[in-house]
């Protein structure tokens, strides 16, 4: 039987658009968009001003803090503003705009193409500096993972190259074009946590990958490819931790609790790329995808980058654009304007026709209990959703509210066609706001 | 393009592929083996009656929702589905206007006073089959038809009732100190035939409610529900394992453990009821414990009134019972959440 977690729902993969096609270098646009705030944590503190020349790769921010890291020029050029700019989250934020000269001059590298040299804090130092993220989608700073506090011991690190949302194929081309650079970086994660064992978990829809790093990782002990069941969520964290060692995470808790710790594939080839190229984040792959596009690609993109230049080198669309979607299907981030910026947690752009972003419906729930038998953290989302569909939201925290990750697999699932997900986040901002009052 | 052009909404924005109607024609479709079936064995009748049940659900889901001013909307099935198990539920030849009555009262009180589909506490149609039961019990346990080639207790000594009447009366023949040795002898033996001759239960060439003559047609379509994750397989599973555990132990005539288990469960309208009315999506309940518990529940009022209830059979009002119990259940059953093992201390106190 196939390593997996209990719940989770089978979408259509839809990966054939983009899963054989070779990673494209996209070449800078002529404005390149650099927002403040790309992951979780206190957003940095811009160190240059209008007018300023900066060269590829030059830090432009300071962080702010333990869960912050700086954010770089993607290209050279000149800074031509600093000011509100759409942004991922929706809405608008802080944004310093380059115009690329085309030069692509770098700034200082420090390379370490031996980095055996290396202790633990300096790896830790070049991350921080290099504003490595995590590259799945929720951008955690990759520094604070290293970190981990005192009496907390992990003995497993797993590299996470599930993919298990549908149309991405940014990791799986990573794991096939990239793999010693993937096998570095995560021999200076056990390194930098002083940990004997790591696994990579992929997807068994990916039988190349698999193939291919468990040849890479034949000689290394320390290493081991594991094959996962094909099913969402199966690259979140919790579910990608249960179905690889049984462990559950606590309530509340974190991998390092029960001595886990997660990465994306993709942060272990940045991380390397840092260490020893010494090239900090500024640029990563991004799958760009829908059935309305004409050429759908895998891109290698500069961070900053508009979608709209994404969106044109595919040569357009058949349908006019009804929906952009930064991430996937399941979890990704509906965007109101095409000139959203390319973020590090930005795996791929999927645009929906008209016809596909019409929304269902929705039509009074039946109790069939489908989101009660997929919901991975055994939920009861439909009694979640009308909990908070009647402002019940003290009983809807009762019902563990706060427990739900975000899935979707309720709503993908729903036969009433309910925006479960929806009430759920709209129920978890209610009670936020109210205990801020407080 | 302009922005204003792009439809943002909360993730996820895929659906699988699956709707109310999907489902509600994927019963009716599994309902139409039985139908073929009790056509076959009772006469066209059986057809009318069925069609009766369904168009008079219809009309009266649409009356009801004109009356409470809202959308009309007759097509997703749940009435048709109503109306047809209903029918289902009626001897094959009771006067035509009673599916009519039947699913007006079911439509009526038992969904559209709550709100209409999602909303309601008990299975329409069996809030429709109580009313009818109480209404006119004569027509509703002797307008029974003689099945094409057989009689109406599938053995041939007894012919004048349908196999669970034929066991209640032998009961209550064997219960009665008064009993002569040679009725009681005649008691045995009948009771001996019915337990051995459950084929033709089986395969529905017996006396019964038009729907639930045929044990295996009515198989074939809950299997296919089953597949198709329209009807989730723990409450049939534990509705007829309790009925054939308790029948087992306490319903055979030579002490425990020597009850007929294939007469208890093929006979009445348990596959009927264990496969789609206690599977009713809206009147289970939601988790997975729970629904184990519904179908025991069901089990074990089913055997209760079979064994001691005036009713030969209960599998109806075990079913509007545990309804009822539905929410309650829910309440209690509600699953660990992923990475709680125990409960948290402050919730222990709250309870």
């Amino acid at each position: 039987m196939a390593l997996t977690f209990k719940g989770g729902t089978h979408p259509h993969g839809n990966k054939h658009f983009t899963q054989g096609k070779a990673i494209q270098v996209l070449p800078p646009p002529e404005l390149i968009a650099i927002p403040l705030s790309q992951h979780i944590g206190a957003p940095g503190k811009a160190l240059v001003k209008k007018g300023d020349t900066v060269k590829k790769g030059q830090v432009l921010s300071e962080s702010q803090g333990f869960v912050s890291i700086p954010v770089h020029s993607s290209v050279s050029g000149k800074v031509k503003d600093i000011k509100p700019w759409p942004h991922f989250l929706g809405s608008t934020s802080e944004t310093i705009l380059i115009e690329n000269d085309g030069e692509d001059s770098p700034a200082e590298q420090i390379t370490h193409p031996d980095w055996s040299a290396l202790s633990p804090d300096d790896i830790r130092r070049i991350a921080r500096e290099a504003g490595l993220a995590g590259m799945g989608g929720a951008a955690f700073p990759t520094v604070v993972k290293l970190s981990p506090p005192a009496g907390k011991i992990i003995d497993t690190v797993i590299l996470n190259g599930a993919e298990c949302e549908p149309y991405l194929t940014a990791d799986h081309r990573l794991m096939l074009e990239y793999p010693d650079d993937i096998i570095e970086g995560i021999k200076m994660i056990l390194f930098t946590l002083g940990v004997k064992r790591a696994l990579i978990g992929i997807e068994k829809n990916k039988p190349d990958a698999i193939k291919l790093l468990t040849e890479k990782t034949a000689n290394i002990n320390e290493i081991k490819v594991v094959g996962v069941k094909v099913k969402y969520p199966q690259g979140a964290e919790k579910q990608l931790i249960d179905a690889i060692t049984g462990r559950k995470v606590p309530s509340g808790g974190l991998p390092f609790d029960i001595g886990c710790y997660v990465q994306n594939v993709g942060t272990a080839k940045s991380l390397y790329d840092a260490v020893v190229k010494g090239i900090p984040l500024i640029e990563r792959v991004v799958t760009v995808t829908g059935k309305t596009l004409r050429n759908p690609q895998n891109f290698l993109v500069r961070i900053g980058t508009p979608i709209k230049h994404l969106i044109e080198a595919c040569d357009g669309t058949t349908e006019p654009i009804g929906k952009i979607i930064m991430g996937g299907p399941m979890m990704g981030i509906a965007q109101s304007s095409d000139e959203v910026p390319v973020v590090k947690g930005t795996s791929g752009i999927l645009v929906f026709s008209r016809k596909e972003a019409d929304l269902p419906q929705e039509k009074p729930c039946i109790s069939c209990a489908h989101c009660v038998d997929v919901c991975p953290i055994k939920l009861l989302p439909s009694t979640l959703a009308s909990l908070i569909e009647n402002a019940r939201f003290e009983e809807a925290e009762e019902y563990r509210l706060f427990d739900c990750m975000e899935c979707g697999s309720c709503t993908f699932v729903c036969p009433s066609k309910r925006r479960i997900l929806h009430y759920i986040k709209w129920g978890k901002d209610e009670v936020i706001k109210s205990r801020k009052k407080k | 393009m302009a922005d204003n052009k792009l439809a943002v909404a909360v993730s996820p924005h895929v659906r699988e592929d699956i709707s109310i109607r999907k489902i509600m024609f994927g019963v009716l479709l599994a309902l139409l083996p039985a139908l073929a079936g009790s056509v076959y064995f009772y006469g066209i009748k059986a057809l009318w009656l069925s069609l009766i049940g369904v168009a008079s659900a219809l009309a009266a889901e649409a009356i009801f929702q004109l009356i409470r001013g809202v959308h009309i909307d007759v097509t997703d099935g749940s009435a048709a589905i109503t109306g047809l198990l209903l029918a289902f539920n009626l001897p094959p030849d009771v006067p035509y206007w009673m599916p009519v009555i039947g699913a007006f009262v079911g439509i009526m009180i038992g969904k559209q006073l709550f709100g209409g589909l999602g909303r309601n506490i008990l299975n329409p149609a069996l809030v429709g089959r109580a009313f009818l039961m109480a209404s006119w019990p004569v027509d509703m346990t002797t307008k029974w038809i003689v099945p094409r080639f057989g009689t109406l207790s599938g053995i041939d000594t007894v012919t004048s009732a349908t196999p669970l009447n034929v066991f209640k009366s032998m009961q209550s023949v064997i219960a009665n100190p008064e009993a002569t040795a040679v009725e009681l002898g005649n008691a045995q033996q009948t009771l001996q035939q019915l337990g051995s001759n459950w084929s033709n239960m089986f395969f529905g060439n017996i006396g019964g409610c038009l729907g639930e003559t045929s044990a295996v047609l009515l198989l074939i379509g809950g299997i296919y529900l089953l597949i198709k994750n329209y009807a989730d397989w723990r409450i049939p599973l534990s509705y007829i394992g309790s009925v054939a555990l308790l029948s087992w132990a306490f319903m055979g005539s030579n002490g425990l453990f020597s009850g007929a288990v294939p007469f208890h469960i093929f006979s009445g309208g348990l596959m009927l009821g264990a496969f789609f009315m206690a599977t009713d999506m809206v009147t289970t309940p939601i988790t997975p414990r729970g629904r184990w518990i519904f179908g025991i529940g069901c089990g074990i009022f089913t055997f209760v009134i079979r064994k001691w209830g005036g009713y030969p059979e209960g599998v109806s009002y075990s079913i509007l019972l545990m309804n009822i119990a539905a929410p309650l259940i829910d309440r209690y059953t509600k699953p660990r959440v992923l990475g709680y093992h125990k409960k948290p201390k402050e919730e222990k106190k709250a309870e």
